[in-house]
Parts: C-alpha cells; structure tokens; sequence
C-alpha cells in the first residue's frame, strides 16, 4: 500500500524544514503544502487543534505535530534505511537530550537578536546565542556529525538553523564563523548531502524574509 | 544489566518522582541521592554542567539528566513492563501530550499560582485550556497508557499531588472534578496504584515548599524595575 504523505510547513521555518530533512534521507515522497501563518488552512487548524503551527505531517491521515516527534516518528515507521537515531540506549538518549537543548535554547535566543528593538537585549542575544553554539560545537568535538560517522538525530535538529545564521550575525553583527569555525565546518560538511541541501532555505532569502517582518512590526 | 543505578533527585521536585515511578515500576533497584533543590550541591553540577536540575538518572557511572530523556531511557534499557506503546503513531502521540503538558500546561499552571488580584482570573484562563485539552485526552480511558499506566501517565502524574498543593498555596481551583471528571476520575485511579500509592511527596513539605517559593518569587517580581 502507497502511503500518502502530507507536510504542512513555511518555507523559512527552520522546524518545517527538519522534517524535509529526514524524509529525505529516508528517500520518501511526499505532498508539501505551504501554509500561510497569517490565514492558517482549516487543514492545519484540523491536523494541530491544540497548537495550530507548523509543521504538522499527516501520515495516511494520521496527524503529527513537533517537529523532533515527527522526526522520531519517520525514524521509527521507515527503519529499513539512513537510521537517524542509533541503537544503544545511552546514545539514543545523549542524542534526546541534545536535540531537546537546541529546541529549548536556539529558537528563542534568536528572536533576541532578530526581533527585539533594544540593543540590550540583541546583545544578551548574541552572547546567550555564542555559548550555545560553542557548547554544541564542543559536543561535537572531532566528529564528522553529531551522529558520530553518519548524520543523525541531533544533526537534523540543529542543522535547520544554519539558514539563519547570516540573518543572526547581520542583526547581532557578528561573525558566528570567527566564534565557532568547527560548527560552521559542520553546517557546510551537511550541506554536501542532498538531503539537507534540497531542504534548507537559501540564506539571503531568509535575511529578506526578516527584513520583511522587521518592516511590518515597524522595527526597521 | 548489573550495572548500579543512582537517582540523583528531591522530593519536591515533580519530575524526580516520575523517574522513581518508572524505576519502580519496571522492579528496578537503585540508590536515591537526595539533592535539595534551594541548596544544590557539587553533584548537581557534576552530573548536569548544561541544566543543573534534578532529576539526573547515573548508570553505570553514566550520567543522564532531563526528565522525559530518561524515561525513555528507563523504557528501552529494562524491557519489562514497558512505557510507550509499540505503534510509532500512538508512541508519538504519548510524546506530543508529554511535551504539551510539561510546556503548557505545568507552565500555565505556574503561572496562574504566581499571579495575584485581577492577573489570577486572567492567567487560569490558559491553565484550564490545558486541562480541558487533557481531559478530552483521557475520556473513555482509564489511564492514559490504556488499561495500565505508562508513559504520559507518568508524565502528568504531577497532577493529582503537585496540582492539589499548587491550588491550595495559590488561592485557586483548577481542576474541578465538575468541570473535567474524566481528569478528576483518573487522577483518583493513579494514586490507588502501586508503586506510585507508596512513593507520594510529604504534602506539608510541599506545601511548605511552594509557600515560601511564591514567597521569594512575588519578591523578586516586585522589585523588577
């Protein structure tokens, strides 16, 4: 039996595109529909009642939501191919629990540096934003990957905000390859595999993206 | 699997407990270290440089802290008894209302305990929509995890004790068993069940607990510039 696959996502969101990401190391077809966060289909609204955001990903009908689940879930039903997670416990855990700190840290340190309109608070940004990323960079150590030799869980959670990188170091004014050049190292190591390539928005795109939002909320 | 477990842990810490419950659930041995969470110690900082929270799970010398990690940590390394259902949809659909009430609804729960006069009306608003979305959750069931308890039940079992005393210091009723008799039903089944009947939080040392923490915390939001 085929299996229908449906991705309701935005282009810039670096959450939709971890999805992208692992459906495509797994090699699977999908739908992608873009929604549009300012007029949400009654799709998205159906599929997400309890958060109403992307991504959602409805599998044969069946709705999921958050983006690492999702993920999780493409690990588990499609197993014959590019496992995400390994197969120890401790490992599949370590890889939890760092995919887990870049969704409770990165999100919300960029709209720091993004969105606010006090200096202060861009610089808490760039500041919280840098120990971050070195504290990853070190967990990656000497690693091609997070996932050690192959790309893995934890790769997909944090490549996704590569896209973004130029936008945090034009706002914040920073360089973020001078503070962490092995993690840099890394996002253009990832980039050389279709699967994040193909997924991933073009930088400069993102930049115009929240240039434009600046603009709307009147603070550019 | 002879390998020693350690809990580094703290009795009021809700998500401490969920990791007894699932220790003592799968028939787990292990040895508890009692952290206080106003007075940390150096193991804390030890065991978890990136957080330093309880709880953190010590296996083998190996280290594993962040509370949901290590239940499924828990689930994978002793097979018996097991958390999460097989079906990958069901099992993310545990972890979807896991994350939804540890995000959501504790924090708007929080929230609504911190706040005072007019702001407390305004902030149970987004406490009670959690709970209403938990409760269409659990109709029809008898435990989140089915017949039996499992991983989401875990996950919110902060409820039945932690909410109670939350209410109480909090001038505020929340889960009212008219309004959501499903939730009320289940919280009442969850603590009949053992091992959990057995390992409850002393309630006058929770309750002493999160009085003098709203205490320290209105304190600190009245002296916010």
């Amino acid at each position: 039996m085929a299996d229908e696959i449906v991705l309701l996502s935005t282009w810039p969101s670096m959450f939709g595109m971890r999805v992208r990401v692992a459906l495509a190391e797994k090699g699977l077809k999908y739908e992608y529909r873009e929604e549009d966060l300012r007029n949400k289909s009654p799709l998205l609204l159906m599929m997400n009642p309890v958060h109403k955001k992307i991504p959602v990903l409805i599998h044969n009908g069946k709705p999921i939501s958050e983006s690492m689940i999702i993920v999780e879930y493409i690990d588990e039903v499609w197993n014959h191919k590019s496992p995400l997670l390994p197969t120890d416990p401790y490992q599949r855990a370590q890889a939890r629990f760092w995919a887990d700190y870049v969704d409770k840290k990165l999100y919300d340190i960029g709209k720091k540096i993004i969105w606010s309109t006090k200096g202060e608070e861009q610089e808490t940004g760039k500041k919280e934003l840098i120990e971050c990323l070195k504290l990853l960079e070190g967990e990656l150590g000497d690693n091609p990957y997070f996932g050690g030799e192959n790309f893995g869980f934890v790769d997909v959670s944090l490549v996704t905000f590569s896209c973004w990188f130029h936008t945090y170091e034009s706002y914040g004014n920073f360089s973020i390859e001078t503070e962490c050049p092995k993690l840099v190292a890394w996002t253009k190591r990832c980039l050389e595999k279709e699967s994040v390539s193909s997924s991933l928005a073009d930088p400069h795109k993102i930049h115009d993206f929240a240039s434009g939002v600046r603009k709307r909320l009147g603070i550019e | 699997m002879g390998e020693e477990v350690k809990l580094i842990g703290s009795i009021q810490s809700l998500f401490s407990f969920r990791i007894e419950w699932a220790l003592k659930l799968k028939g787990v041995e292990y040895e508890y270290i009692k952290e206080d969470v106003r007075n940390k110690s150096p193991l804390i900082f030890k065991y978890n440089p990136v957080h330093k929270k309880v709880p953190v799970l010590v296996h083998g010398g190996k280290s594993l802290p962040e509370s949901l990690v290590i239940l499924e940590y828990i689930d994978e390394t002793w097979k018996n008894c097991p958390l999460l259902p097989e079906d990958p949809s069901q099992r993310a659909m545990a972890r979807f209302w896991a994350k939804y009430a540890d995000e959501k609804c504790l924090i708007a729960v929080w929230q609504a305990y911190m706040a005072e006069g007019e702001e407390k009306e305004k902030a149970m608003g987004p406490a009670l929509e959690s709970l209403a979305f938990l409760e269409k959750e659990i109709k029809g069931k008898k435990f989140f995890g089915g017949e039996k308890i499992g991983f989401l039940d875990l996950a919110v079992g902060w409820i039945p004790h932690w909410l109670n005393v939350l209410e109480e210091v909090g001038s505020m009723k929340l889960l009212d068993a008219e309004k959501f008799p499903s939730l009320h039903e289940w919280a009442e089944n969850f603590i009949q069940i053992s091992p959990i009947k057995e390992c409850i939080p002393p309630r006058e040392e929770l309750v002493s607990y999160f009085h003098s923490a709203l205490i320290y915390l209105r304190s600190l939001s009245a002296n916010k510039p």
